[in-house]
């Protein structure tokens, strides 16, 4: 329920404000599957699911072998009349790394390689003592606000669409063999999707939070 | 008329990334530690971002994006635009399409609808709160899709290397057109939507 004009102002920390309008909510109780929204803007505050802690991390360690694949395993290889090359995705990264382009092959490099498997990272140590009801870990609040934060500028699923996009741009003249590493990294695509579908950040931050207004979640 | 009670009506803060409560003037969320921005910053902080990113929009699309070698063809230097003529010519329309989309309608369509919003806080706003709310939320949504075509000139640059037969390097507008869209993706993230709702409650100063 919102916070009605009537009503004095109940303690801080029975209190949420809307992310997206600031409209105030007290007291919300969200039942397991059914997603809370705010009532003026009708953005979602709270979707917890069934098992989602046990869910996630699942998802979370598939997350994480599916991207040491990635990294490690040919990606693509082209084949021009006996002439081959081959190239890992750390290796695309690279080839922005000559004079002025330097700062866009470390860009690409955080997107791609660096940020994905840092997130998987923060989100196990932020979620693993939740799951066996171990209070949370000491940094577990900047772990979480990294894992939230660095969310928009993790690319894998645009890299993965550039990449269908790159080999139709050389069909044409070329050969081009896909390798383990784009099957890994189209399935790490799904994956994340999952995840992200599973993860409710403001459970979590209750969860993380002892003193935070309770619901029946 | 009666104000919704939003947080800031009461003289409180509301914290974006854990939606604690705090008394205003507080730096930070004491609950999950994130910053608390000043409103009036805000705003210009987004236009900030915002004219950078058109700044480097300009040139990324006069420099070229592509610089193909083949053995049978001289040096072609393709811009953003060019690439899709060329996908065109090859009748790859599905793909010219994704690449037209994501490169130049996105961004252009991302310049026009923050400049709209950001505008609409300061005059009459012809959408209603939710519609602009609503707008907002797309820009941050698709905005990090305009990517696609610095990830097609890496794995195209990085792929076709093959000496004398066929060589593809990164133009100079590859760097451009990624800050471009850095600049304009945190320009999006910075435009709190809660100002859009306060315009239309009256409760923005």
């Amino acid at each position: 329920m919102t916070v009605n004009q009537a009503e004095s102002l109940p303690s801080l920390d029975r209190l949420l404000a809307c992310p997206s309008c600031g409209l105030l909510h007290q007291d919300i109780v969200t039942p397991v599957g059914k997603r809370a929204r705010c009532q003026r803007c009708h953005r979602v505050l709270f979707f917890p699911r069934r098992r989602a802690l046990a869910r996630i991390s699942a998802l979370a360690l598939t997350e994480a072998i599916l991207m040491i694949a990635a990294v490690f395993f040919p990606f693509l290889t082209i084949n021009v009349g006996g002439h081959t090359h081959q190239s890992s995705i750390f290796e695309t990264a690279l080839s922005f790394s000559q004079g002025l382009m330097i700062p866009l092959a470390a860009l690409v490099l955080v997107m791609i390689i660096l940020l994905p498997p840092l997130r998987i990272a923060a989100l196990f140590y932020t979620i693993a003592p939740l799951k066996r009801n171990l209070p949370p870990r000491p940094r577990a609040r900047a772990a979480l606000r990294f894992v939230e934060a660095t969310e928009p500028w993790s690319m894998v699923e645009i890299y993965v669409v550039g990449a269908v996009v790159a080999l139709i741009k050389v069909a044409g003249i070329a050969a081009v063999s896909l390798g383990p590493a784009f099957w890994a990294f189209s399935a790490l695509v799904v994956v994340l999707t999952f995840k992200d579908n599973l993860m409710c950040y403001w459970t979590v931050w209750r969860l993380i939070d002892p003193q935070a207004p309770r619901s029946q979640a | 008329m009666n104000l919704p009670r939003t947080a800031q009506s009461l003289g409180l803060v509301g914290c974006r990334t854990c939606g604690r409560v705090s008394p205003a003037g507080t730096p930070a969320c004491p609950h999950c530690g994130s910053h608390f921005h000043s409103r009036d910053a805000e705003l210009q902080t987004v236009w900030a971002w915002l004219i950078a990113g058109f700044i480097c929009y300009i040139p990324a699309n006069l420099y070229p994006m592509l610089v193909t070698q083949t053995l049978t063809s001289a040096k072609a230097e393709n811009t953003i635009v060019n690439g899709v003529i060329e996908l065109l010519k090859h009748h790859e329309y599905a793909v010219a399409g994704i690449v037209f989309f994501a490169s130049v309608i996105v961004p252009i369509g991302k310049f026009l609808a923050i400049a709209f919003l950001g505008l609409s806080l300061q005059r009459h706003a012809t959408l209603s709160s939710h519609r602009r709310h609503k707008l907002l939320h797309i820009v941050e949504f698709i905005g990090r899709w305009s990517m696609i075509d610095v990830f097609v000139v890496a794995i195209l640059s990085s792929l076709v290397q093959l000496g004398a037969v066929a060589q593809i390097h990164p133009g100079p507008a590859a760097i451009l057109f990624a800050l471009s869209v850095v600049f304009t993706m945190r320009a999006a993230q910075c435009f709190d939507p809660r100002l859009i709702w306060e315009k239309d409650d009256g409760s923005l100063k």
